[in-house]
Protein backbone atom coordinates (compact mmCIF):
# COMPACT_ATOMS: atom_id res chain seq x y z
CA UNK A 1 0.00 0.00 0.00
CA UNK A 2 2.76 2.47 1.01
CA UNK A 3 5.30 1.53 -2.25
CA UNK A 4 1.77 2.00 -3.85
CA UNK A 5 1.31 5.24 -3.04
CA UNK A 6 4.95 6.44 -3.25
CA UNK A 7 4.55 5.04 -7.02
CA UNK A 8 1.54 7.48 -6.93
CA UNK A 9 3.57 10.04 -6.10
CA UNK A 10 6.31 9.72 -8.45
CA UNK A 11 4.20 9.47 -11.37
CA UNK A 12 2.18 12.11 -10.49
CA UNK A 13 5.85 14.16 -9.93
CA UNK A 14 6.58 13.33 -13.94
CA UNK A 15 3.03 13.91 -15.15
CA UNK A 16 3.02 17.58 -13.22
CA UNK A 17 6.82 18.40 -13.55
CA UNK A 18 6.63 19.86 -17.16
CA UNK A 19 3.63 22.02 -16.66
CA UNK A 20 5.23 23.27 -13.28
CA UNK A 21 8.69 23.85 -15.23
CA UNK A 22 6.73 25.90 -17.88
CA UNK A 23 3.97 27.48 -15.80
CA UNK A 24 6.72 28.85 -12.94
CA UNK A 25 9.37 29.69 -15.46
CA UNK A 26 7.11 31.62 -17.81
CA UNK A 27 4.15 32.51 -15.92
CA UNK A 28 4.52 32.92 -12.42
CA UNK A 29 8.00 34.18 -12.28
CA UNK A 30 7.37 37.04 -15.11
CA UNK A 31 4.42 37.81 -13.15
CA UNK A 32 6.13 38.43 -9.69
CA UNK A 33 9.45 40.14 -11.66
CA UNK A 34 6.05 42.53 -13.83
CA UNK A 35 5.20 43.47 -10.56
CA UNK A 36 9.19 43.98 -8.87
CA UNK A 37 10.34 46.33 -12.05
CA UNK A 38 7.27 48.13 -11.67
CA UNK A 39 8.92 50.08 -8.99
CA UNK A 40 12.30 50.80 -10.22
CA UNK A 41 13.57 52.97 -12.76
CA UNK A 42 15.11 50.24 -14.91
CA UNK A 43 15.38 49.99 -18.72
CA UNK A 44 14.00 47.63 -20.60
CA UNK A 45 17.04 45.18 -20.00
CA UNK A 46 19.42 46.20 -16.93
CA UNK A 47 19.23 46.92 -13.63
CA UNK A 48 17.17 49.98 -11.68
CA UNK A 49 16.86 51.78 -8.74
CA UNK A 50 13.95 51.64 -6.64
CA UNK A 51 11.34 54.40 -6.98
CA UNK A 52 8.72 53.07 -5.09
CA UNK A 53 5.72 54.39 -6.87
CA UNK A 54 6.94 56.93 -8.87
CA UNK A 55 6.44 55.26 -12.11
CA UNK A 56 2.46 54.60 -11.39
CA UNK A 57 2.13 58.47 -10.61
CA UNK A 58 4.32 59.02 -13.57
CA UNK A 59 1.90 57.10 -15.82
CA UNK A 60 -1.53 57.72 -14.09
CA UNK A 61 -0.62 61.55 -15.12
CA UNK A 62 0.41 60.81 -18.00
CA UNK A 63 -1.96 62.60 -21.14
CA UNK A 64 -0.99 58.92 -23.31
CA UNK A 65 -2.13 56.60 -20.93
CA UNK A 66 -5.03 58.33 -20.60
CA UNK A 67 -5.42 58.51 -24.86
CA UNK A 68 -4.72 54.77 -24.37
CA UNK A 69 -7.38 53.96 -21.98
CA UNK A 70 -9.87 55.97 -23.13
CA UNK A 71 -9.30 54.48 -26.82
CA UNK A 72 -9.14 51.11 -25.24
CA UNK A 73 -12.39 51.59 -23.68
CA UNK A 74 -13.73 53.65 -27.11
CA UNK A 75 -12.32 50.33 -29.10
CA UNK A 76 -14.35 47.76 -26.68
CA UNK A 77 -17.93 49.95 -27.29
CA UNK A 78 -17.65 50.09 -30.97
CA UNK A 79 -16.80 46.29 -31.00
CA UNK A 80 -18.16 44.19 -28.19
CA UNK A 81 -22.06 44.61 -28.03
CA UNK A 82 -22.67 45.04 -32.09
CA UNK A 83 -20.43 42.23 -33.03
CA UNK A 84 -22.18 40.20 -30.39
CA UNK A 85 -25.48 41.58 -31.58
CA UNK A 86 -24.86 40.72 -35.62
CA UNK A 87 -23.39 37.55 -34.40
CA UNK A 88 -26.40 36.58 -33.14
CA UNK A 89 -28.62 37.23 -36.18
CA UNK A 90 -26.08 35.03 -38.12
CA UNK A 91 -26.24 32.50 -36.19
CA UNK A 92 -29.88 32.72 -36.40
CA UNK A 93 -29.77 32.71 -40.04
CA UNK A 94 -27.38 30.20 -40.47
CA UNK A 95 -29.40 27.71 -38.01
CA UNK A 96 -32.43 27.79 -40.24
CA UNK A 97 -30.72 26.21 -43.12
CA UNK A 98 -29.70 22.73 -43.67
CA UNK A 99 -27.42 20.56 -45.25
CA UNK A 100 -24.92 22.47 -47.89
CA UNK A 101 -26.10 25.48 -47.59
CA UNK A 102 -25.29 25.88 -43.90
CA UNK A 103 -21.86 24.65 -44.49
CA UNK A 104 -21.63 26.96 -47.20
CA UNK A 105 -22.82 29.65 -45.02
CA UNK A 106 -20.47 28.95 -41.79
CA UNK A 107 -17.58 28.38 -43.77
CA UNK A 108 -18.04 31.76 -45.28
CA UNK A 109 -18.37 33.58 -42.01
CA UNK A 110 -15.96 31.36 -40.07
CA UNK A 111 -12.92 31.23 -42.78
CA UNK A 112 -11.66 34.65 -41.77
CA UNK A 113 -12.05 33.99 -38.31
CA UNK A 114 -8.59 31.55 -38.47
CA UNK A 115 -6.45 33.84 -40.69
CA UNK A 116 -3.77 35.46 -38.93
CA UNK A 117 -3.86 39.12 -38.36
CA UNK A 118 -1.35 40.09 -40.95
CA UNK A 119 -3.40 39.15 -43.48
CA UNK A 120 -6.59 40.39 -42.55
CA UNK A 121 -4.50 43.59 -41.92
CA UNK A 122 -3.11 43.17 -45.56
CA UNK A 123 -6.70 42.20 -47.11
CA UNK A 124 -8.63 45.23 -45.64
CA UNK A 125 -5.84 48.18 -45.74
CA UNK A 126 -6.20 47.30 -49.58
CA UNK A 127 -9.66 47.49 -49.80
CA UNK A 128 -9.67 51.01 -47.39
CA UNK A 129 -6.51 52.08 -49.56
CA UNK A 130 -7.00 55.79 -50.62
CA UNK A 131 -5.88 55.80 -54.27
CA UNK A 132 -7.41 52.50 -55.50
CA UNK A 133 -9.08 51.00 -52.19
CA UNK A 134 -12.74 49.23 -53.28
CA UNK A 135 -14.19 51.03 -50.49
CA UNK A 136 -13.45 54.76 -52.14
CA UNK A 137 -16.11 53.88 -54.62
CA UNK A 138 -18.77 54.83 -51.23
CA UNK A 139 -16.41 57.25 -49.71
CA UNK A 140 -15.41 59.45 -52.58
CA UNK A 141 -19.12 60.38 -52.79
CA UNK A 142 -19.70 60.84 -49.10
CA UNK A 143 -16.70 63.29 -49.18
CA UNK A 144 -17.90 65.41 -51.82
CA UNK A 145 -16.09 63.93 -54.56
CA UNK A 146 -12.52 63.31 -52.50
CA UNK A 147 -11.18 60.03 -51.81
CA UNK A 148 -10.05 59.61 -47.93
CA UNK A 149 -7.96 57.74 -46.16
CA UNK A 150 -10.12 55.77 -43.26
CA UNK A 151 -6.71 55.17 -41.16
CA UNK A 152 -5.13 58.15 -41.78
CA UNK A 153 -7.76 60.33 -41.07
CA UNK A 154 -8.32 59.98 -36.65
CA UNK A 155 -11.68 59.73 -36.41
CA UNK A 156 -12.42 56.87 -38.82
CA UNK A 157 -9.70 55.15 -37.56
CA UNK A 158 -10.91 53.25 -34.43
CA UNK A 159 -14.57 52.86 -36.17
CA UNK A 160 -12.32 51.65 -39.13
CA UNK A 161 -10.12 48.99 -37.19
CA UNK A 162 -13.44 48.27 -35.46
CA UNK A 163 -15.22 47.07 -38.61
CA UNK A 164 -12.25 45.02 -39.19
CA UNK A 165 -12.13 43.27 -36.24
CA UNK A 166 -16.07 42.29 -35.89
CA UNK A 167 -15.79 41.13 -39.57
CA UNK A 168 -12.53 38.87 -38.26
CA UNK A 169 -13.92 37.39 -34.70
CA UNK A 170 -17.55 36.91 -35.79
CA UNK A 171 -17.40 33.51 -36.58
CA UNK A 172 -16.14 32.49 -32.80
CA UNK A 173 -19.26 33.92 -31.18
CA UNK A 174 -21.76 32.60 -34.53
CA UNK A 175 -20.09 29.51 -33.16
CA UNK A 176 -21.04 29.85 -29.49
CA UNK A 177 -24.55 31.03 -30.89
CA UNK A 178 -24.99 28.32 -33.19
CA UNK A 179 -24.71 25.65 -30.26
CA UNK A 180 -26.75 27.82 -27.63
CA UNK A 181 -29.65 27.78 -30.30
CA UNK A 182 -29.26 24.12 -30.99
CA UNK A 183 -29.92 23.63 -26.88
CA UNK A 184 -33.19 24.94 -27.45
CA UNK A 185 -35.98 22.76 -27.84
CA UNK A 186 -37.65 22.88 -31.40
CA UNK A 187 -41.36 21.69 -29.47
CA UNK A 188 -41.13 25.49 -27.93
CA UNK A 189 -41.02 27.07 -31.31
CA UNK A 190 -44.38 24.28 -32.31
CA UNK A 191 -45.78 25.06 -29.76
CA UNK A 192 -45.99 29.32 -30.33
CA UNK A 193 -46.19 28.29 -34.21
CA UNK A 194 -49.34 26.50 -32.86
CA UNK A 195 -50.31 30.00 -31.29
CA UNK A 196 -49.33 31.44 -34.44
CA UNK A 197 -47.05 33.94 -32.80
CA UNK A 198 -44.98 35.55 -35.33
CA UNK A 199 -40.97 35.33 -36.10
CA UNK A 200 -40.78 38.75 -33.85
CA UNK A 201 -42.79 37.21 -30.74
CA UNK A 202 -40.92 34.40 -31.00
CA UNK A 203 -37.90 35.98 -30.65
CA UNK A 204 -38.62 37.84 -28.05
CA UNK A 205 -40.29 35.55 -26.59
CA UNK A 206 -38.78 32.50 -26.79
CA UNK A 207 -35.15 32.73 -28.47
CA UNK A 208 -33.64 35.84 -26.82
CA UNK A 209 -34.31 34.50 -23.00
CA UNK A 210 -33.11 31.20 -23.26
CA UNK A 211 -30.06 32.47 -25.42
CA UNK A 212 -29.35 34.80 -22.40
CA UNK A 213 -26.58 32.65 -20.97
CA UNK A 214 -25.10 32.21 -24.26
CA UNK A 215 -24.73 36.26 -25.14
CA UNK A 216 -23.55 36.46 -21.31
CA UNK A 217 -20.64 34.25 -22.56
CA UNK A 218 -19.93 35.70 -25.62
CA UNK A 219 -20.24 39.57 -23.89
CA UNK A 220 -17.68 38.88 -21.20
CA UNK A 221 -15.27 36.38 -23.51
CA UNK A 222 -15.50 39.48 -25.90
CA UNK A 223 -14.55 42.03 -23.61
CA UNK A 224 -11.84 40.51 -22.23
CA UNK A 225 -10.30 39.85 -25.01
CA UNK A 226 -10.62 43.24 -26.63
CA UNK A 227 -9.52 45.24 -23.43
CA UNK A 228 -5.99 43.11 -24.73
CA UNK A 229 -6.14 44.99 -28.58
CA UNK A 230 -2.68 45.45 -29.76
CA UNK A 231 -2.75 43.77 -33.46
CA UNK A 232 -4.57 45.41 -36.07
CA UNK A 233 -4.18 48.91 -34.33
CA UNK A 234 -0.50 48.44 -34.08
CA UNK A 235 -1.21 47.61 -38.07
CA UNK A 236 -2.96 49.91 -39.23
CA UNK A 237 -1.11 53.11 -37.80
CA UNK A 238 2.09 51.27 -39.05
CA UNK A 239 3.61 54.20 -41.12
CA UNK A 240 1.26 56.92 -39.80
CA UNK A 241 0.62 59.09 -35.89
CA UNK A 242 0.62 56.67 -33.80
CA UNK A 243 -0.40 58.43 -30.32
CA UNK A 244 -4.01 59.63 -31.27
CA UNK A 245 -5.13 55.91 -31.69
CA UNK A 246 -3.18 54.21 -29.14
CA UNK A 247 -4.22 51.31 -26.86
CA UNK A 248 -3.33 50.27 -23.76
CA UNK A 249 -0.81 47.19 -24.81
CA UNK A 250 0.28 49.20 -27.55
CA UNK A 251 1.08 51.96 -24.65
CA UNK A 252 3.07 49.67 -22.81
CA UNK A 253 4.93 48.69 -25.85
CA UNK A 254 5.82 52.42 -26.82
CA UNK A 255 7.54 52.56 -23.27
CA UNK A 256 9.03 49.54 -22.68
CA UNK A 257 10.69 48.90 -26.83
CA UNK A 258 10.41 51.95 -27.71
CA UNK A 259 11.46 54.46 -25.24
CA UNK A 260 13.33 51.49 -23.12
CA UNK A 261 11.65 52.65 -20.19
CA UNK A 262 11.16 49.29 -18.79
CA UNK A 263 9.88 50.10 -15.54
CA UNK A 264 6.91 52.76 -16.09
CA UNK A 265 5.94 49.86 -18.77
CA UNK A 266 5.85 47.18 -16.26
CA UNK A 267 4.02 49.45 -13.89
CA UNK A 268 1.64 50.38 -17.01
CA UNK A 269 0.92 46.50 -17.26
CA UNK A 270 1.10 45.97 -14.00
CA UNK A 271 -2.28 48.70 -14.31
CA UNK A 272 -3.88 45.98 -17.50
CA UNK A 273 -2.85 43.25 -15.03
CA UNK A 274 -4.71 44.34 -12.18
CA UNK A 275 -7.77 45.50 -14.58
CA UNK A 276 -8.19 42.17 -16.51
CA UNK A 277 -7.76 40.35 -13.01
CA UNK A 278 -10.92 41.92 -11.50
CA UNK A 279 -13.25 42.61 -14.70
CA UNK A 280 -12.14 38.13 -14.95
CA UNK A 281 -13.06 37.75 -11.48
CA UNK A 282 -16.10 39.47 -11.48
CA UNK A 283 -17.05 37.23 -15.06
CA UNK A 284 -16.54 34.31 -12.99
CA UNK A 285 -18.38 35.34 -10.22
CA UNK A 286 -21.22 35.87 -12.38
CA UNK A 287 -20.90 32.74 -14.52
CA UNK A 288 -21.10 30.92 -10.97
CA UNK A 289 -23.81 32.97 -9.98
CA UNK A 290 -26.03 32.01 -12.92
CA UNK A 291 -24.88 28.33 -12.52
CA UNK A 292 -26.41 27.87 -8.86
CA UNK A 293 -29.38 29.28 -9.58
CA UNK B 1 -28.95 18.19 -55.63
CA UNK B 2 -29.56 14.95 -53.46
CA UNK B 3 -30.61 16.80 -50.08
CA UNK B 4 -33.10 18.90 -52.03
CA UNK B 5 -35.13 16.00 -52.89
CA UNK B 6 -34.64 15.02 -49.13
CA UNK B 7 -35.54 18.54 -47.54
CA UNK B 8 -38.77 18.83 -50.07
CA UNK B 9 -40.88 16.32 -47.81
CA UNK B 10 -40.65 18.35 -44.58
CA UNK B 11 -41.09 21.74 -46.19
CA UNK B 12 -43.53 20.96 -47.75
CA UNK B 13 -45.29 19.62 -44.66
CA UNK B 14 -44.21 22.12 -42.71
CA UNK B 15 -46.05 24.41 -45.59
CA UNK B 16 -49.13 22.59 -45.23
CA UNK B 17 -49.37 22.94 -41.40
CA UNK B 18 -48.86 26.72 -42.02
CA UNK B 19 -51.85 27.30 -44.52
CA UNK B 20 -52.59 27.54 -48.07
CA UNK B 21 -49.24 29.61 -49.19
CA UNK B 22 -47.51 26.88 -51.44
CA UNK B 23 -44.38 29.01 -51.10
CA UNK B 24 -42.83 30.50 -48.15
CA UNK B 25 -41.85 34.02 -49.63
CA UNK B 26 -40.63 35.12 -46.41
CA UNK B 27 -38.09 32.23 -45.39
CA UNK B 28 -37.17 32.45 -49.47
CA UNK B 29 -35.97 36.16 -49.06
CA UNK B 30 -34.30 35.44 -45.26
CA UNK B 31 -32.01 32.64 -47.32
CA UNK B 32 -31.46 35.04 -49.87
CA UNK B 33 -30.33 37.80 -47.27
CA UNK B 34 -28.50 35.22 -45.49
CA UNK B 35 -26.23 34.16 -49.20
CA UNK B 36 -25.56 37.78 -49.57
CA UNK B 37 -23.84 38.77 -46.77
CA UNK B 38 -22.30 35.19 -46.44
CA UNK B 39 -20.82 36.10 -49.48
CA UNK B 40 -20.04 40.03 -48.98
CA UNK B 41 -18.03 38.21 -45.52
CA UNK B 42 -16.09 36.06 -48.36
CA UNK B 43 -15.48 38.60 -50.11
CA UNK B 44 -12.43 40.49 -48.70
CA UNK B 45 -10.70 36.89 -48.76
CA UNK B 46 -11.60 36.76 -52.58
CA UNK B 47 -10.30 39.89 -53.67
CA UNK B 48 -7.14 38.95 -51.71
CA UNK B 49 -6.59 36.14 -53.80
CA UNK B 50 -8.01 37.72 -56.76
CA UNK B 51 -5.63 40.67 -56.74
CA UNK B 52 -2.79 38.37 -55.91
CA UNK B 53 -3.17 37.46 -59.50
CA UNK B 54 -3.52 40.34 -61.49
CA UNK B 55 -0.81 42.31 -63.19
CA UNK B 56 0.11 45.42 -61.21
CA UNK B 57 -1.62 47.56 -63.74
CA UNK B 58 -4.37 45.64 -63.84
CA UNK B 59 -4.19 46.17 -60.13
CA UNK B 60 -4.36 50.00 -60.02
CA UNK B 61 -6.90 50.61 -63.01
CA UNK B 62 -9.96 52.29 -62.50
CA UNK B 63 -13.20 49.79 -62.46
CA UNK B 64 -13.67 46.67 -60.65
CA UNK B 65 -12.56 43.48 -62.32
CA UNK B 66 -13.64 40.44 -60.33
CA UNK B 67 -11.62 37.67 -62.40
CA UNK B 68 -7.78 38.53 -63.41
CA UNK B 69 -8.01 39.24 -67.29
CA UNK B 70 -4.55 36.69 -67.60
CA UNK B 71 -3.28 34.65 -64.38
CA UNK B 72 0.00 36.30 -63.26
CA UNK B 73 2.10 34.74 -60.96
CA UNK B 74 4.77 37.54 -60.99
CA UNK B 75 3.41 38.63 -57.36
CA UNK B 76 4.77 35.45 -55.73
CA UNK B 77 7.96 34.72 -57.99
CA UNK B 78 8.66 38.31 -56.54
CA UNK B 79 7.91 37.86 -52.60
CA UNK B 80 9.68 34.23 -53.15
CA UNK B 81 13.03 35.52 -55.18
CA UNK B 82 12.90 38.77 -53.08
CA UNK B 83 12.03 38.09 -49.43
CA UNK B 84 13.20 35.29 -46.45
CA UNK B 85 9.66 33.66 -46.86
CA UNK B 86 11.55 30.66 -47.59
CA UNK B 87 12.89 30.75 -44.20
CA UNK B 88 9.60 32.46 -42.36
CA UNK B 89 7.98 29.34 -43.87
CA UNK B 90 10.42 26.50 -41.75
CA UNK B 91 10.77 29.47 -39.03
CA UNK B 92 6.82 29.19 -38.89
CA UNK B 93 6.19 25.48 -39.35
CA UNK B 94 8.79 24.22 -37.19
CA UNK B 95 7.67 26.95 -33.80
CA UNK B 96 4.09 25.88 -34.09
CA UNK B 97 4.53 22.34 -34.55
CA UNK B 98 6.61 22.27 -31.24
CA UNK B 99 4.43 24.48 -29.44
CA UNK B 100 1.77 22.41 -30.69
CA UNK B 101 3.64 19.12 -29.28
CA UNK B 102 4.40 20.55 -26.12
CA UNK B 103 1.43 22.22 -25.34
CA UNK B 104 -0.52 18.72 -26.14
CA UNK B 105 2.27 16.73 -24.70
CA UNK B 106 2.64 18.81 -20.96
CA UNK B 107 -1.36 19.87 -21.03
CA UNK B 108 -1.94 15.91 -21.03
CA UNK B 109 0.22 14.80 -18.22
CA UNK B 110 -0.97 17.18 -16.40
CA UNK B 111 -4.53 16.28 -16.88
CA UNK B 112 -4.46 12.79 -16.42
CA UNK B 113 -2.34 13.54 -12.79
CA UNK B 114 -4.85 15.62 -11.55
CA UNK B 115 -7.66 13.59 -13.09
CA UNK B 116 -6.70 10.65 -11.74
CA UNK B 117 -3.64 10.71 -9.24
CA UNK B 118 -3.78 12.07 -5.47
CA UNK B 119 -0.67 13.83 -4.39
CA UNK B 120 0.25 16.69 -2.46
CA UNK B 121 -0.18 19.86 -4.50
CA UNK B 122 -3.16 19.41 -6.41
CA UNK B 123 -5.66 22.13 -5.29
CA UNK B 124 -2.10 24.09 -5.75
CA UNK B 125 -1.89 23.29 -9.16
CA UNK B 126 -5.64 23.68 -9.87
CA UNK B 127 -5.41 27.03 -8.33
CA UNK B 128 -2.35 27.91 -10.60
CA UNK B 129 -4.04 27.20 -13.75
CA UNK B 130 -7.48 29.12 -12.95
CA UNK B 131 -5.28 32.04 -12.28
CA UNK B 132 -3.46 31.58 -15.62
CA UNK B 133 -6.84 31.54 -17.24
CA UNK B 134 -7.07 35.41 -16.51
CA UNK B 135 -4.03 36.75 -16.68
CA UNK B 136 -3.66 38.55 -20.11
CA UNK B 137 -0.56 37.19 -21.39
CA UNK B 138 -0.06 40.80 -23.12
CA UNK B 139 1.09 42.00 -19.95
CA UNK B 140 4.00 39.75 -19.78
CA UNK B 141 5.59 40.57 -22.79
CA UNK B 142 8.23 42.68 -21.28
CA UNK B 143 9.22 40.25 -18.53
CA UNK B 144 9.15 37.40 -20.95
CA UNK B 145 11.52 39.38 -23.23
CA UNK B 146 14.05 40.14 -20.33
CA UNK B 147 13.88 36.31 -19.36
CA UNK B 148 14.48 35.05 -22.87
CA UNK B 149 17.20 37.87 -22.92
CA UNK B 150 18.72 36.86 -20.02
CA UNK B 151 18.26 33.28 -21.21
CA UNK B 152 19.96 34.29 -24.50
CA UNK B 153 17.34 33.41 -26.87
CA UNK B 154 15.75 36.29 -28.74
CA UNK B 155 16.03 35.69 -31.95
CA UNK B 156 16.02 31.64 -31.37
CA UNK B 157 12.74 29.04 -32.16
CA UNK B 158 13.17 28.31 -28.37
CA UNK B 159 12.58 31.80 -27.53
CA UNK B 160 9.59 32.16 -30.06
CA UNK B 161 8.47 28.98 -28.67
CA UNK B 162 8.59 29.27 -24.79
CA UNK B 163 6.07 31.87 -23.89
CA UNK B 164 3.77 30.23 -25.92
CA UNK B 165 3.88 26.86 -24.10
CA UNK B 166 1.41 28.55 -21.44
CA UNK B 167 -2.31 27.42 -22.78
CA UNK B 168 -4.11 26.59 -19.49
CA UNK B 169 -7.63 26.23 -21.10
CA UNK B 170 -5.83 23.25 -22.84
CA UNK B 171 -5.67 21.14 -19.52
CA UNK B 172 -8.84 22.23 -18.08
CA UNK B 173 -10.60 20.35 -21.37
CA UNK B 174 -8.42 17.60 -21.31
CA UNK B 175 -9.42 16.78 -17.70
CA UNK B 176 -12.85 17.56 -18.14
CA UNK B 177 -12.29 14.57 -20.49
CA UNK B 178 -10.13 12.22 -18.43
CA UNK B 179 -12.86 12.93 -15.39
CA UNK B 180 -15.41 11.27 -17.51
CA UNK B 181 -13.37 8.19 -18.30
CA UNK B 182 -15.06 5.13 -16.25
CA UNK B 183 -12.70 4.00 -13.47
CA UNK B 184 -12.83 0.21 -14.36
CA UNK B 185 -10.78 1.05 -17.57
CA UNK B 186 -8.21 2.62 -15.48
CA UNK B 187 -8.82 -0.65 -13.38
CA UNK B 188 -8.37 -3.07 -15.79
CA UNK B 189 -5.23 -1.74 -17.35
CA UNK B 190 -3.31 -1.96 -13.89
CA UNK B 191 -4.67 -5.36 -12.93
CA UNK B 192 -2.94 -5.81 -16.31
CA UNK B 193 0.38 -4.77 -14.61
CA UNK B 194 0.67 -0.87 -16.53
CA UNK B 195 1.86 1.46 -14.89
CA UNK B 196 0.40 4.94 -15.12
CA UNK B 197 2.02 6.30 -18.03
CA UNK B 198 0.92 3.17 -19.68
CA UNK B 199 -2.14 3.78 -18.66
CA UNK B 200 -2.00 7.23 -19.86
CA UNK B 201 -0.41 6.33 -23.48
CA UNK B 202 -2.22 3.16 -23.99
CA UNK B 203 -6.15 3.54 -22.41
CA UNK B 204 -6.69 7.92 -21.95
CA UNK B 205 -5.13 9.27 -24.67
CA UNK B 206 -6.27 6.70 -27.52
CA UNK B 207 -9.59 7.10 -25.76
CA UNK B 208 -9.63 11.07 -26.36
CA UNK B 209 -7.95 11.13 -29.21
CA UNK B 210 -10.65 12.99 -30.87
CA UNK B 211 -10.59 15.59 -28.17
CA UNK B 212 -6.91 15.44 -28.46
CA UNK B 213 -6.52 16.11 -32.58
CA UNK B 214 -9.54 18.96 -31.99
CA UNK B 215 -6.63 20.52 -29.11
CA UNK B 216 -4.02 20.20 -31.42
CA UNK B 217 -5.25 21.62 -34.75
CA UNK B 218 -6.32 24.81 -32.67
CA UNK B 219 -3.25 24.80 -31.16
CA UNK B 220 -1.48 24.86 -34.31
CA UNK B 221 -3.70 27.46 -35.71
CA UNK B 222 -3.23 29.85 -33.17
CA UNK B 223 0.33 29.50 -32.83
CA UNK B 224 1.34 30.10 -36.80
CA UNK B 225 -1.15 33.28 -36.07
CA UNK B 226 0.11 34.84 -32.69
CA UNK B 227 1.57 38.06 -33.60
CA UNK B 228 2.68 39.89 -31.27
CA UNK B 229 5.24 38.09 -29.09
CA UNK B 230 7.03 36.24 -32.46
CA UNK B 231 6.74 40.46 -33.51
CA UNK B 232 8.87 41.36 -30.56
CA UNK B 233 11.19 38.10 -29.91
CA UNK B 234 12.36 37.84 -33.68
CA UNK B 235 13.78 40.89 -35.07
CA UNK B 236 16.09 39.16 -37.24
CA UNK B 237 14.90 38.80 -41.15
CA UNK B 238 16.48 35.16 -40.52
CA UNK B 239 14.30 34.34 -37.53
CA UNK B 240 10.83 35.87 -38.41
CA UNK B 241 7.71 33.68 -38.71
CA UNK B 242 5.52 34.18 -41.80
CA UNK B 243 2.35 36.15 -40.26
CA UNK B 244 5.69 38.91 -38.82
CA UNK B 245 7.89 38.86 -41.60
CA UNK B 246 5.49 39.69 -44.51
CA UNK B 247 4.55 42.83 -42.81
CA UNK B 248 8.20 44.17 -42.57
CA UNK B 249 8.40 43.88 -46.26
CA UNK B 250 9.01 47.47 -47.37
CA UNK B 251 8.97 47.93 -51.30
CA UNK B 252 11.26 51.56 -52.07
CA UNK B 253 8.18 52.86 -54.33
CA UNK B 254 5.42 52.42 -52.19
CA UNK B 255 3.09 49.83 -51.58
CA UNK B 256 2.66 47.11 -54.33
CA UNK B 257 -0.76 45.67 -53.48
CA UNK B 258 -0.69 42.18 -55.55
CA UNK B 259 2.66 41.55 -53.85
CA UNK B 260 1.38 42.25 -50.82
CA UNK B 261 -1.97 40.33 -51.46
CA UNK B 262 0.53 37.40 -52.97
CA UNK B 263 2.21 37.38 -49.65
CA UNK B 264 -1.42 37.62 -47.39
CA UNK B 265 -2.36 34.42 -49.10
CA UNK B 266 1.08 32.51 -48.91
CA UNK B 267 0.93 32.89 -45.09
CA UNK B 268 -3.14 32.18 -44.72
CA UNK B 269 -3.03 29.63 -47.07
CA UNK B 270 -1.42 26.75 -44.67
CA UNK B 271 -3.95 27.62 -41.66
CA UNK B 272 -7.08 27.99 -44.52
CA UNK B 273 -6.38 24.80 -45.95
CA UNK B 274 -6.08 23.16 -42.31
CA UNK B 275 -9.41 24.51 -41.17
CA UNK B 276 -11.13 23.14 -44.72
CA UNK B 277 -9.77 19.65 -43.74
CA UNK B 278 -10.80 19.59 -40.30
CA UNK B 279 -13.62 22.10 -40.10
CA UNK B 280 -15.60 19.81 -37.82
CA UNK B 281 -12.21 19.37 -34.98
CA UNK B 282 -11.65 23.17 -35.71
CA UNK B 283 -15.26 24.52 -34.80
CA UNK B 284 -15.44 21.10 -31.95
CA UNK B 285 -12.16 22.39 -30.38
CA UNK B 286 -13.54 26.51 -29.94
CA UNK B 287 -16.58 25.24 -28.41
CA UNK B 288 -14.89 23.03 -26.36
CA UNK B 289 -12.05 26.21 -25.00
CA UNK B 290 -15.40 28.32 -24.73
CA UNK B 291 -16.83 25.58 -22.00
CA UNK B 292 -19.64 25.10 -24.60
CA UNK B 293 -20.07 21.52 -25.56
CA UNK B 294 -21.38 21.47 -28.85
Amino acid sequence: MIRDKRSEYLAALVLVGPFVVIYGLLFVWPTIQMVMLSFTDAPLIGPGEWVGFTNYVEILTHRLFHNATWNTVYFVLLTVIPNTLISLAIAMAVNRLSGWRQGFVMACFFLPYILPVSVVYFAWNWIIDVQYGLIQYVVRPLNGGEPMSLTRTIPFFMPTVAVVTIWWTLGFNVLLFIAGLRNISPEIYEAASLDSAGRWRQFTRITWPLIWPVTALVLTIQLIAQLKIFDQVYLFSMGGRQDPTIVLVQYIYKLAFQQNKGGEGAAAATLLFAMIIILSVLQYQALRARGQK
Amino acid sequence: MSSDVLTRPADTAAERARGDRLIDFGGLVLTAITFLFALMAIFPVYWTVVTSFKSETEVIASGISLWPRRFNTEAYEHIWRNTNIGVWYINSFVTSALITAGVIVSSAGCAYALSQLDFPGRRLIYVLILACFMVPMQALIINHFVLMAQFKLLNTWAGIILPQLVVPVTIIVYKQFFDSVPKEFREAAQMDGAGHFKTLFRVYLPMNWGVTSALAIITFIGAWNSFLWPFLAATGEATMTVPVGITQVKDAYGIVYARQMASAVMAGLPVAIVYLLFQRRVTQAIMLSAGVKG
